[in-house]
């Protein structure tokens, strides 16, 4: 028997379905274009007909996106497109929403509403472009710029401790975490797949560059001379290595994650750290290797983090509508107009 | 007039329930409330309490006091002085006994005049109220209800404490009996309440029967009232606060509608209580959703009117203040949501448990850029239903944020409602586009019909997708622009969409007395019982006064200004510093004259007619 005989048969969309007639304005150069393009590519990929779909924003340059898929969507205002999104996704859990924030949006402004959007697990899709910097005000530091960044607003440099995006979603109770980069298209179109398709809220980081007020902030991750020692892909089940040719792996000791070389005959793939995207304490030591407090350089890991299956918000919020229908009965209005104690006056 | 018995008929009675915050008053006051209204009497009431929780025991900070007025006749107010003071405590008598009126009746509590509470209600060293002369104006009734109470429980084998804590139901059981009603309404409440726990039930219902025995038995009474029902219209009633009738509102427009009903809200003193009401009707389908803060409230309202729900935000001042940008989105999007300000005293967290009408010039002019809206204010109690109700049917019918604005005063207030059924309830209009409304068969989001009304459409509708945002939209598109003229096209559209409404909302008419009266008294929200009271005594004592109160703050009804050109004298009483007055003033050009207090209290009735009386003798 063939289950697939009774899905709707869906149109065949092209991304071309997914770019309307609107000038895309970013500045030229800008890292944001290379993400539309792969969001509008893997849109045909992903089942659904195009009306289901949902775009919300706030404000920065990454908020124009909306603008920029023809589906349904808001621009709204700065810091609140998670909270627009979670009103949305309780009362219409039909839809496929798609958040997209910046670093300043979504870390800054609307901080408050990220965490918490992300312990109570809507099935959302989070996209944040991490540019550490404030592109559409133009150049001010952003709660993901580096201590010591000279910007308009710290012209003698930022003296602010960053969020490490990582950790904070996970310190936030995230039940998916990934990160990806600009100029990475094929790596960003895997991740966008594996958001996607998890249930729950997925939030992914994507390093994108802003050539007008922080350029190449990113590039170590990803030019060809330090790509291979400065980035680590994760792979689900696979050990931790990096370098020329694989010749570098991450192995544990103790609980310190240390590089070794595994070509001077002391340590093997054997020894390494393996990738378990459910494990949230090897997560949360992957979420410290930006941090590079420890003493050791590490390379930045990109991947899927952390992955985990958790109820969502709106399935227990309608399961918990259910089952107090079923043992109450739905009322009907007169009886809620009258209430339980009413007397006559003839 | 005193009977053979020692029963008085009265057409009303003024009770003030008086203790610690601890003491139980709200419950005793509401449970007297609710068998008085069930017997058939009209009543209003004022329930007051501190900010605190839990202030410091036997202290006038930690004064709990409950404040019902009932009758044989149509009562408007809770009343300006009390014939009847219950005080548990010293710090209750202190506080309160400046509204008793000369000769009116005290009970106390003699086991919360002891040292400890006389020191901590303030008396000077070896004053005791209870024995000196000074309340020798008044009938005063000296009972140890706290001992009386434990005597009375001492085989149920609770804890001290537990025997404690009921007896409030021994005060509420000698109220009943000096007012002869039936306790029967509070043995039914008593035994739902603890259908868990019954011999907690058991302990409160023999506390209620011993206070009616002992004043059955000691005699130690004097006085008994007597007050026949109230000839209210013949019908159904039940008994309703403000925020109750909010959420009864909410759930009846989403029914009618055929909208599902969401709400989003943040926990504020004192509007938590319609979040409370909500959360019980998870099996009406009610989406109650307490978000993380005031603005995560309302976005999340806004994002779910934007799929297609009946959505509401409630609140009070400061959280209006965190709303304010959210709600000029709202605004521009040109989406339904229904934001209610149960309004308290203000600026900032000031007085957080007393009401104010101090927001109206907030919900007029409170949010940058041109950001008209329609603004409704709720007059009583039930009221809250008929104008909530009103507000959804607006929203949803002319794709525009409401504001409702109550307070603190009706918001827990109560009184008899004789409630609709639902199919009294009008029809909303609830369309939904589906198809293109552009002759080259696109869609245009933000292309209106005659009454400025923009088309809805929910997301999921096939071949309508489009963007909506809070940039300025070029007309009819919705693409983004910054078109010189089409902006001011743009705010001029969304304002006369609003001034449209006027078309379809009742003209104002008079409340009492006609436009040949001397003086007007214009009111708006809660001091509609307290204007109407004053105006109609002052009618019977033959002054010629009329009374217009207004539901509809914007826009107004639109035979207003002519009413009010008939009038040489129009007072405008408020609480607050003069709102409405200042909106009257620049729209009409009349010269309004205000009355206000900023006091976190109701006016009295006599303050109003002073007032009145004050104007019309100056000519």
């Amino acid at each position: 028997m063939n289950e697939t005989n009774n899905l709707p048969v869906l149109e065949k969309l092209t991304y071309k379905d997914f770019a309307p007639d609107q000038d895309v304005k970013w500045c030229p150069g800008c890292g944001d274009y290379s993400i539309l393009k792969q969001v509008q590519g893997i849109f045909p990929e992903l089942g659904k007909k195009k009306e289901e779909f949902v775009f919300i924003s706030g404000i920065g340059c990454s908020s124009r996106f909306p603008y920029y898929m023809d589906t349904y969507g808001m621009h709204s205002i700065h810091g609140r497109a998670t909270a627009i999104a979670a009103g949305l996704k309780a009362s219409r859990p039909d839809l496929d929403i798609w958040i997209v924030t910046g670093d300043g949006d979504a870390m800054s402004i609307g901080g408050n509403h990220l965490i918490h959007t992300l312990r109570k697990n809507f099935n959302l899709n989070i996209l944040m472009f991490n540019n550490e910097i404030y592109g559409l005000t133009k150049g001010q530091y952003s709660p993901t710029s580096h201590v010591g960044l000279v910007t308009k607003s710290t012209p003698f440099g930022s003296i602010d401790e960053p969020f490490n995006p990582a950790e904070l979603a996970l310190g936030a109770k995230s039940t998916f975490f990934a990160r990806s980069l600009d100029r990475d298209p094929k790596h960003m179109k895997e991740i966008l797949l594996k958001a996607h398709e998890h249930k729950g809220t997925s939030f992914v980081e994507i390093y994108q560059n802003c050539p007008v007020f922080n350029d190449g902030t990113f590039f170590i991750y990803s030019e060809k001379g330090t790509k291979k020692e400065e980035s680590l892909y994760l792979e689900e089940g696979k050990p931790l290595i990096f370098g020329e040719n694989n010749c570098k792996g991450i192995k544990f000791d103790g609980f310190k994650p240390v590089v070794v070389d595994l070509t001077d005959g002391k340590n093997s793939i054997n020894d390494l750290w393996v990738h378990d995207k459910k494990d949230r304490i090897k997560a949360t030591i992957l979420a410290s290797f930006a941090n590079g407090s420890n003493g050791t350089h590490l390379p930045r890991p990109f991947g899927i983090f952390y992955s985990i299956d958790k109820p969502t918000y709106e399935e227990t919020m309608m399961h918990q509508i259910e089952e107090v229908t079923k043992k109450k009965g739905k009322p009907n209005l007169d009886e809620i107009l009258s209430g339980d104690k009413t007397w006559v006056i003839a | 007039m005193k009977t053979e018995d020692g029963v008085i008929e009265k057409e009303s009675v003024v009770v003030r329930f008086s203790g610690d915050s601890g003491d139980g008053m709200q419950l005793t006051g509401s449970q007297f409330t609710d068998t008085t209204a069930f017997l058939g009497k009209d009543i209003s009431t004022f329930p007051e309490f501190p900010a605190e929780i839990r202030a410091p025991a036997g202290t006038i900070a930690g004064v709990s006091g409950f404040q019902v007025h009932f009758g044989s006749k149509e009562i408007f107010t809770a009343g300006d002085e009390y014939d009847v003071l219950v005080a548990m405590n010293a710090a209750a008598l202190k506080s309160d006994i400046g509204n008793l009126k000369k000769g009116g009746i005290i009970i106390t509590n003699t086991a919360g005049f002891d040292s400890k509470n006389l020191r901590l209600a303030e008396y000077p060293d070896g004053v005791n109220p209870l024995e000196d002369e000074s309340l020798s104006e008044y009938e005063v009734y000296k009972v140890n209800i706290t001992s009386l109470t434990k005597e009375a429980l001492k085989e149920t084998g609770l804890s001290n404490k537990e025997l404690e804590r009921s007896k409030n139901m021994f005060v509420l059981g000698m109220l009943y009996w000096i007012f002869d009603q039936s306790p029967d309404y509070t043995i039914n409440f008593i035994n739902e309440k603890f259908s868990k726990s019954p011999e907690l039930a058991q302990a409160n219902i023999l506390a209620i029967k011993s206070g009616i025995n002992f004043g059955e038995t000691t005699e130690i009474f004097n006085t008994r009232f007597k007050i026949n029902a109230s000839p209210q219209p013949p019908g159904t009633y039940r008994s309703i606060t403000g925020n109750n009738a909010i959420a009864i509102a909410l759930i009846s427009a989403s029914e009618i509608s055929g909208l599902p009903l969401f709400l989003g809200s943040y926990p504020i003193t004192p509007a938590s209580d319609i979040l409370h009401e909500l959360s019980k009707y998870k099996h009406s389908g009610v989406r109650t959703f307490q978000a993380e803060d005031e603005i995560a409230a309302i976005c999340s309202a806004i994002g779910a009117s934007y799929g297609g729900s009946l959505s509401v935000t409630t609140t009070s001042g400061p959280g209006m203040s965190l709303k304010t940008e959210a709600l000029g989105l709202a605004t521009i999007l040109e989406l339904p949501l229904v934001v209610i300000n149960i309004q308290r005293g203000g600026p900032s967290t000031g007085l957080p448990t007393k009401t104010e009408q101090s927001d109206l010039l907030q919900a007029m002019y409170g949010r940058h850029g041109e950001c008209p809206l329609p603004i409704l204010a709720a007059h009583s109690p039930s009221d809250c239903f008929d104008t909530v109700y009103e507000a959804c049917k607006l929203t949803v019918e002319h794709m525009t944020p409401v504001i409702v604005l109550s307070d603190g005063y009706i918001a827990n207030g109560s009184e008899p409602w004789k409630f609709p059924t639902s199919n009294d309830l009008p029809k909303i209009n609830s369309v939904f586009t589906d198809m293109p409304n552009a002759e080259d068969g696109t869609f245009l989001p933000y292309k209106r019909d005659e009454n400025f009304v923009r088309p809805r459409v929910k997301p999921g509708t096939k071949g309508l997708e489009h963007r909506i945002g809070g940039l300025e939209k070029a007309n009819e598109t919705g693409d983004i622009s910054y078109e010189p003229h089409n902006h001011e096209l743009m705010v001029n559209l969304r304002q006369a969409k609003v001034d449209k409404i006027a078309d379809f909302i009742p003209e104002a008419k008079f409340d009492t007395g006609s436009e040949d009266s001397e003086l007007l008294v214009l009111g708006w929200g809660s001091t509609y019982g307290t204007i109407k009271t004053a105006v109609l005594e002052l009618i019977s004592e033959g002054y010629n006064v009329s009374h217009i109160h207004l539901r509809h703050m914007n826009p107004f009804p639109k035979n207003l200004g002519m009413l009010l050109m008939k009038f040489k004298n129009i007072l405008i009483p408020e609480i607050n510093n003069g709102q409405l007055i200042k909106i009257i003033r620049d729209k009409y050009l009349v010269p309004a004259i205000g009355l206000n207090k900023i006091q976190g209290l109701p006016f009295t009735t006599a303050e109003i007619k002073n007032k009145i009386l004050e104007i019309l003798n100056k000519k």
